[in-house]
């Protein structure tokens, strides 16, 4: 990764390159810090990455480790000093959390997010909280209460959702590092159209506790940076069993920063590839596929056998997702009622409780959520039950064993990681359905609750495709493995990293 | 509807055959929630015993008590329950202002006990008591409604709440349909439920303070022409929050739903709320309107699957149950069935037990705890377990009769001494001078007084009606304060009129 | 597309619905949401061709079963801090609007 040290500029420098300059004593924490608020200061007003920056904090962070660093103490972890993005769905202590929702406008959490209190232990800088649609339900942060991102791509374009504060700070170097949450494809798919890796761990794999929950089964925090190694690094930092979390995984994290430099020699022989061909037909752009196949060629190159695997469910996808999520939501969104936080809307003395419940959350939610609210409560329904809701859960089911069968017959499976390039700011905002179909190709994983990470794989259009790499449960490492190799020579062919073709801002 | 249309209960009974059915709400003694780590302690300022789980802050988490898990299939057992070798959590759906997360984490279709029974007797009869279900659930915060009416919700004009209960571990414990019990029904639900209140005690799982609302009962109640098969519909009564208003609420509903049936009305299947103070129930919402709870399985928490050794481990440890102890300790105190019966449906075994274990001979402990004990535990309308005297000191007034200390109306000052300070026995004795006056001589002059101030009752008795001499005696009581014996009254009385 | 395509969403439908998820809707979002969730159950309905009763449904996919923890007590909130984002407070309690039914 040395190769990016021809730039001056702390904020084009990998996060791994600015840990080990403040580790060295070349560059300090709260130099680089400043940088990025500076980098913030210039192009957030264009970017609207983030909704809230806490320059203070990041500061004083900064300061701390860079007065560890000269105590002489070892570094917190590989990733002290180095700034950060956090997507505004994690609760920090004192800071803002509004899930870019309007009902917590102003709410200042009391506790961490596991994910927070770990980063702040590994000596992270938190530059503030990520854009991203509301209650993460969007595939473009249109659906932000507080207006979207944009992508630095073409900033009339999205930065796809709903980690697209995340995905556009970090595509717009205001950042070299970012957490993002992907329930069904928003860590990947925003990854993907920003020109970033960007991954979806083992469903269990990172703490939910501190996570404001939208979809309790498949809602995952992940890494999004600019290469494969930065993603691994923060990985291993953020992951792990939490005993807070009951659906954490109580197994050592997968040994992802050693996949991803094992990776980057560039050698998969003996790796078995599975393209997968539910995921690659209809729905999907002619470039995108392109780009995709010259992808799979690539591995092929690099040793790898490839051969194409159906997994027939993986169609139904798109409809158990839109049935589950929505379910969960209704449950996990009832909470926001005006009682103990939050907005309040309507409360004169003369109106009841059910009055001023309901006049805020129609005030407070907007209309993605409220849709998702209504079609969970319906699918959840006494007379509806089993034929949604029960009937999704054992499309997961067939799901999951598309997927086992899968892995019997190979390592990876590898997809595009979206249908489309990032599409205008406008284009599907009155058209769910066509919002929903970003989603097709990362569904599967989320609902298998499989690994998956996107790499950048070329440009169609001048826009960025993203390549998808899932493993089974709790290999996360090979995804790394396969995608740094994937980098490492694509970055070689094409003489520099893809996002060095985005405009400069 | 009026009273006076009301028909008697000996009417009802007469002519309609009751099911009922119990759902009772039990909080758990653990030291802290059901899902998170706030303590648990009654009476602790409000909203102090929170945090970011039981408040439902956005993005917390629960993680199950595994204290709450063992009691619940400690009860279960207790229940002859089969304990499900796999059971969920799911996720009870309903907006309300005393539930933080507005919806209600509990088991559902799979709870952890299943299948059980609780036998009982009442007046002599056995009745097993089926039981459907034991699962766990949390509970509510509560609400202070302020502005209306003496704390109650109708009229008030907004409520404070106070999440300190909410998150609590909870078990609720479902019956079958209980059938047959005819006129004992309203008997039957409260034997029942002090049965059960006693098994929880025993087993250690909960103190079981009903006046603090840790055991609360639902019951269902449905009435069907004698000797029809089809059962009626049933309504719900909430919240009867104390045995004596178990069996009430049983009766007044089995007295309401007779007076619309003769009228040839239809019972509205509903919930109804039921009235400490006027013994009645009124309709609450109707379940037509009810809400649709959308049960699903809690994806926050993963599936119960107690481990059979560990089941067996529970069993093992489980202490001998109150109907055992009673078989036991009715032998033990050689009283009859019937007087075991009596004193098991007064509450008060374990406290004859342990007056006869601080040396009192068994019938007087007996006698006491179901007779003056009793009446006054009754007429504060709390447990005789409630009483301010301890069985120690109850034994110690029995020694007091026993020796000839004290008479028994001086014991009865005693006894009366001790709950209205909670001193011992010795220092209540000594400090109101509560002394047996049994010196002819200091009697003499009262017993003349009484007889002086009285000519028309001594003339009486001289004239040979004996039974008039109560009047006379009741005089020298009250001169004495009541510190003579009145045996030997009577007889110095007799004495100086000749008779 | 399947044969049980599921029936007509109506206004009234999506009002019982709205009142359940306690969202006070207005008429415009009422036409807009039942068209539009009239479209996406269409879309949905689909996971009914897959039906199979042998078919377990899977609400988890972490294959944990028994993650509890010791009763022990951990410190609460702070009162001020539990009660700090409350919209209103009173006697140490949360202040919240008349409650008309019972529950
Ligand atoms: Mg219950
Ligand atoms: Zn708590």
């Amino acid at each position: 990764m040395g190769k990016h040290s021809q730039h001056s500029d702390l904020t084009r420098l990998t996060a791994a390159e600015l840990a080990a300059a403040i580790a060295a004593g070349e560059t300090s924490s709260v130099d680089v810090t400043q940088a990025h608020l500076d980098r913030i200061a210039a192009v957030d007003d264009r970017v609207h990455a983030f909704l809230h920056i806490d320059a203070d904090g990041a500061l004083a962070t900064a300061k701390q480790v860079d007065a560890q660093r000269a105590s002489g103490e070892a570094p917190a972890s590989p990733l002290a000093g180095v700034p950060l993005a956090l997507k505004d769905v994690m609760a920090t202590e004192g800071q803002p959390t509004t899930v870019g929702s309007k009902i917590l406008e102003g709410w200042i959490p009391p506790y961490d997010a596991t994910v927070t209190r770990k980063l702040r232990e590994a000596g992270i800088v938190v530059l503030g909280k990520a854009n991203m649609d509301e209650f993460a339900m969007g595939s473009s942060t249109e659906n932000s209460a507080y207006g979207p991102s944009h992508n630095p791509w073409d900033l009339d374009r999205i930065p796809g959702g709903s980690s697209g504060g995340s995905s556009s700070a970090v595509a717009a170097y205001e950042a070299p590092l970012a957490i993002g949450t992907d329930t069904g494809g928003s860590i990947r798919q925003p990854a993907a159209v920003c020109g970033l890796v960007g991954h979806k761990p083992t469903y269990g794999g990172v703490s939910r506790y501190g996570l404001v929950a939208f979809s309790s089964s498949l809602d995952q925090a992940g890494p999004l940076a600019r290469n494969v190694l930065d993603a691994a690094l923060l990985h291993e930092v953020i992951g792990g069993h939490d005993k807070c979390d009951s659906t954490s995984i109580d197994a050592p994290v997968p040994a992802v920063v050693e996949a991803a430099r094992r990776g980057a020699a560039g050698d998969l022989s003996g790796l078995r590839v599975g393209v997968v061909t539910e995921l690659g037909g209809e729905g999907f752009q002619a470039g995108v596929l392109e780009s995709f196949h010259a992808a799979v060629a690539v591995l092929r190159e690099l040793g790898a056998s490839v051969q194409e695997i159906s997994c027939p469910y993986f169609s139904y996808g798109l409809p158990a997702y839109y049935l589950i999520a929505p379910s969960e939501a209704s449950s996990n969104l009832a909470r926001f009622d005006a009682m103990r936080y939050g907005l309040r809307v309507g409360d004169d003395g003369e109106r009841s409780l059910e009055e001023v419940m309901s006049l805020t959350r129609d005030a407070g939610f907007g209309p993605e959520v409220k849709r998702r609210i209504i079609l969970g409560t319906y699918a959840l329904s006494a007379g509806y039950y089993d034929a949604y809701y029960g009937q999704a859960q054992k499309v997961r089911t067939l799901i999951s064993r598309d997927f086992a069968a899968a892995y019997d017959k190979v390592d990876v499976l590898v997809s595009p990681t979206t249908p489309t390039v990032a599409f205008p700011i406008g284009e599907r905002v009155d058209d769910p359905m066509a919002m929903y179909a970003a989603d097709l190709a990362t569904l599967p994983a989320s609902l298998a609750g499989v690994p998956a990470i996107s790499v950048p794989s070329g440009l169609s259009e001048g826009l960025p495709v993203g390549l998808q790499i899932m493993a089974p449960a709790q290999a996360d490492d090979r995804c790394y493995l396969v995608a740094a190799a994937f980098e490492t020579a694509s970055d070689e062919r094409r003489g520099h990293v893809l996002l060095e073709e985005a405009q400069v801002l | 509807m009026s009273v006076s249309t009301l028909p008697s209960y000996e009417d009802v009974t007469a002519r309609y055959e009751p099911v009922i059915g119990l759902e009772t709400h039990v909080e758990l003694g653990t030291a802290s929630k059901m899902f998170c780590g706030c303590a648990t302690t009654f009476g602790a300022d409000p909203n102090t015993q929170v945090c970011p789980t039981c408040l439902g802050l956005p993005g917390s988490l629960p993680v199950v008590n595994a204290k709450a898990i063992e009691y619940a299939i400690r009860i279960g057992l207790a229940l002859n329950c089969s304990i499900a070798p796999w059971s969920r959590f799911a996720r009870k759906n309903y907006f309300y202002p005393d539930m933080p997360k507005d919806y209600q984490i509990s088991q559902y279709d799979e709870p952890i006990c299943i299948d059980g029974y609780l036998d009982i007797e009442v007046e002599g009869k056995p009745y097993r008591i089926g039981i459907e279900r034991v699962h766990l659930e949390e509970d509510t915060g509560k609400s202070l409604h302020v502005g209306g009416a003496t704390g109650r919700i109708h009229g008030a004009t907004h409520s404070l709440v106070d999440y300190n209960r909410a998150g609590i571990p909870l078990v609720e414990i479902v019956t079958k349909p209980i059938v047959g019990t005819g006129a004992a029904a309203p008997e039957v639900a409260r034997t029942y439920v002090t049965e059960l209140r006693d098994i929880l005690r025993t087993l250690g799982v909960s103190d079981v303070r009903m006046e603090q609302g840790s055991l609360r009962c639902d019951v269902n109640t449905s009435l069907m022409p004698v000797g029809a098969s089809e059962w009626g519909t049933r309504t719900e009564t909430k919240n009867v929050n104390s045995l004596r208003s178990v069996e009430r609420a049983v009766r007044s509903e089995m007295i309401r739903q007779a007076s619309i049936l003769d009228d040839g009305g239809k019972i509205l299947q509903e919930t109804r709320h039921f009235h400490e103070d006027t013994g009645r129930t009124t309709s609450g919402r109707s379940k037509e309107e009810a809400t649709d709870y959308r049960y699903f399985p809690e994806p926050d928490l993963v599936p119960v699957a107690p481990d059979a050794a560990w089941i067996e481990e529970i069993r093992g440890s489980l202490p001998e149950l109150p109907s055992a102890r009673r078989a036991r300790l009715q032998a033990d105190l050689g009283v009859s069935a019937d007087d075991m019966q009596a004193m098991a449906n007064a509450g008060v075994v374990d406290l004859v037990a342990a007056t006869v274990a601080a040396g009192a001979p068994a019938e007087e402990a007996r006698n006491w705890w179901l007779g003056y004990l009793a009446q006054q535990a009754n007429a504060a309308e709390i447990e005789a377990s409630e009483l301010n005297i301890t069985p120690a000191a109850v034994a110690r007034v029995i020694a007091l009769v026993a020796d000839g200390s004290l008479s028994t109306g001086l014991a009865r000052q005693a006894v009366d001494g001790v709950l209205e300070t909670g001193q011992d026995p010795d220092t209540v004795v000594a400090e109101r001078g509560l002394k047996r006056v049994t010196d002819t001589s200091a009697l003499s002059a009262a017993v003349a007084e009484a007889i002086a101030g009285a000519p028309d009752v001594a003339e009486k008795i001289r004239g040979g009606k004996v039974a008039a001499a109560g009047a006379l005696v009741g005089a020298v009581m009250k001169a004495t304060k009541g510190q003579a014996d009145a045996k030997l009254v009577r007889e110095l009385i007799l004495k100086e009129l000749g008779v | 597309m399947s044969d049980d395509t599921p029936a007509e969403i109506t206004r009234t439908d999506v009002a019982h619905l709205a009142r359940l998820a306690r969202l006070a809707v207005t008429d415009e979002e009422l036409d807009t949401f039942a068209g539009q969730l009239q479209v996406i159950l269409g879309a949905v309905a689909r996971v009914g061709e897959v039906a199979a009763d042998d078919i377990p449904p899977t609400s988890h996919v972490v294959p944990l079963t028994n993650v509890w923890r010791a009763d022990e007590v951990r410190p609460s909130l702070p009162h001020d801090a539990a009660m700090a984002a409350a919209p209103a407070v009173e006697q140490e309690r949360f202040r919240v609007p008349r409650i008309l039914d019972e529950e």
